[in-house]
C-alpha cells in the first residue's frame, strides 16, 4: 500500500491533499447520521415521507445529502407485512451519501452468498427473528440504483421530537438486518 | 464472467459476523485503499465498470480470501500496470523508475475532488427507442454465460418474474467496461419468487429484486 502510494505521488498521478479530503470526507462528514435524519424526517413529516418514497435522490438532496454512489437512491418502506433488505451480491454497492461507506460485513462473501437464498438465515446472525408470515423482499444491487430501507417507526414514540428519533436509527436498520431502536434506548 | 464474484446462493461461509461499533477504517492502510482508489479514477484511464470487472478477474482463491479494500488495491494495482502508469518494478522498489504516461484526464486537486465527490456521476442516460417492457409484464432473463462483464447474477439466469419498476435508460456495464461505449439501455426492476430462484424448498415468503438491462430479458419462456 505504501509503495503504490509512493510511486502514485512520486508521479504526479495523485494529490495528497486530495488524498486526505476523500479519507477525511467518509471518515468525519458521511455516514449512518445523515441517514438517521432522513428516516427520523420521514416518520414526523407525512408529505416528506411521500416525497422521499416516489424519488429518493431528490428527497434527501431536500436534507443536501448527495454525492457519488447516490446519483440514483431509491427508499423502501418497511410494513406490517413486509421487510426490505439490502446486498449487492456482485461487488459492494451502497448509499454512499446517506450511510457512508458499507461495514466490512457488507462486502463479505458470508452475507452476499446468503442474504439472496436464505434472509431470515441472515437476520438471525443479526439476533432478529421476523414473524413467519412476514413477506422479506430482497433487493440486490445490480445496476446503479442504490437502496436505503425506511424501517417502521418504533411503538411508543410518539412524544419524540424529529432528533430523538433519529437516536433510534440504526444503521443496520436502514439496510435491513436490524429494526430501529426501542423508545428510550440509545446507540 | 462467471468469477468469484458471482456469490449469490453459494454457500460454505459461514455466518455474517457484525462486529460491534466498527470503525470507519481498520487502520491507515485502508484509508490509503479508498483515497487512492478513488483519485487513480479520476485520472480518466478506466470507467467504474472496468475498474469493477478488474476486480472480479482476480484468481478466485485471491478474491475469497482476501479483504475487500485489498481486492480494490490489487485490481488497482493491476489496471496501472496494463496502462504502463506503474509498473511491477516500481511497485516492488517502491519507487519511480520510468517517467509518468500521459493520463485522459489531470491529476484531480482538492477542490476537484471535492466537487466530484458531492456531484457524483449519473449514469442514467436518455435513448430513443421505447422500453420494450412494461410495468407488470411477465419476462424470463437470458440464459447467458458471457467470458466478459456482465450484472446478471447466475442465481437470477433463465428465471421468469415481474417486471416491478422501469428505472429508466443507464449505461451498459457489459460494453462499458469493455471500451465499447455507454450503449445505454433500458433498465427494470426484476421480481423474482424465492421458490422460482431456488426450487420448492425455499421460504415461501422470499422475492428478490434484481436490477436488470434489457439485452438481459426476453419474453416470457413457453
Amino acid at each position: 500500500m505504501r509503495a503504490l502510494e509512493t510511486v502514485l505521488l512520486a508521479k504526479g498521478y495523485v494529490d495528497p491533499d486530495a488524498l486526505d479530503l476523500i479519507v477525511e470526507t467518509y471518515e468525519t462528514k458521511i455516514g449512518p447520521r445523515c441517514g438517521a435524519q432522513v428516516v427520523a424526517k420521514a416518520w414526523v413529516d407525512p408529505a416528506y415521507r411521500q416525497r422521499l418514497l416516489a424519488d429518493g435522490t431528490s428527497a434527501v438532496a431536500e436534507l443536501s445529502f448527495a454525492g457519488r454512489q447516490g446519483e440514483h437512491l431509491k427508499v423502501v418502506e418497511n410494513t406490517d407485512q413486509l421487510h426490505n433488505l439490502v446486498v449487492c451480491t456482485l461487488c459492494s454497492c451502497y448509499p454512499w451519501p446517506v450511510l457512508g461507506l458499507p461495514p466490512v460485513w457488507y462486502k463479505s462473501a458470508a452475507y452476499r452468498s446468503k442474504a439472496v437464498m436464505d434472509p431470515r438465515g441472515v437476520l438471525a446472525d443479526f439476533g432478529l427473528t421476523l414473524p413467519p408470515e412476514k413477506t422479506i423482499r430482497v433487493w440486490d444491487s445490480t445496476a446503479e440504483i442504490r437502496y436505503l430501507v425506511l424501517p417502521q417507526r418504533p411503538a411508543g414514540t410518539e412524544g419524540l421530537c424529529e432528533a430523538q428519533l433519529a437516536e433510534l436509527v440504526t444503521r443496520d436498520s436502514m439496510i435491513g438486518t436490524g429494526l430501529p431502536l426501542a423508545a428510550g434506548a440509545s446507540q | 464472467m462467471n468469477g468469484p464474484q458471482d456469490l449469490g446462493g453459494m454457500m460454505g461461509f459461514g455466518p455474517v459476523r457484525p462486529e460491534a461499533d466498527e470503525p470507519v477504517f481498520h487502520g491507515e492502510w485502508e484509508k490509503r485503499a479508498l483515497a487512492l482508489t478513488l483519485a487513480s479514477a479520476a485520472l480518466g484511464e478506466w470507467n467504474m465498470d472496468m475498474g469493477r470487472h478488474a476486480r472480479e478477474s482476480l484468481p478466485p482463491h485471491i478474491y475469497l480470501s482476501v479483504s475487500y479494500y485489498e481486492i480494490w488495491t490489487r485490481a488497482l494495482a493491476n489496471m496501472l500496470a496494463e496502462r504502463g502508469m506503474v509498473t511491477a518494478e516500481e511497485l516492488a522498489a517502491a519507487r519511480q523508475l520510468v517517467p509518468p504516461v500521459p493520463t485522459k484526464k489531470p491529476k484531480a486537486d482538492k477542490a476537484q475532488v471535492a466537487a466530484a465527490l458531492a456531484k457524483g456521476s449519473p449514469y442514467d442516460r436518455q435513448v430513443d427507442q421505447p422500453a420494450r417492457f412494461a410495468l407488470g409484464e411477465r419476462i424470463s432473463t437470458k440464459v447467458m454465460h458471457p467470458a466478459t462483464h456482465t450484472r446478471l447474477p447466475r442465481y437470477a439466469r433463465g428465471k421468469t418474474g415481474e417486471i416491478v419498476a422501469v428505472h429508466g435508460a443507464f449505461v451498459f456495464p457489459d460494453s462499458h467496461a469493455h471500451g465499447l461505449g455507454e450503449q445505454p439501455q433500458w433498465c427494470y426492476g426484476v421480481k423474482f419468487s424465492g421458490r422460482e430462484l431456488w426450487g420448492p424448498d425455499s421460504d415461501s415468503g422470499l422475492e428478490v429484486i434484481v436490477d436488470c438491462w434489457e439485452p438481459y430479458l426476453q419474453d416470457r419462456a413457453a
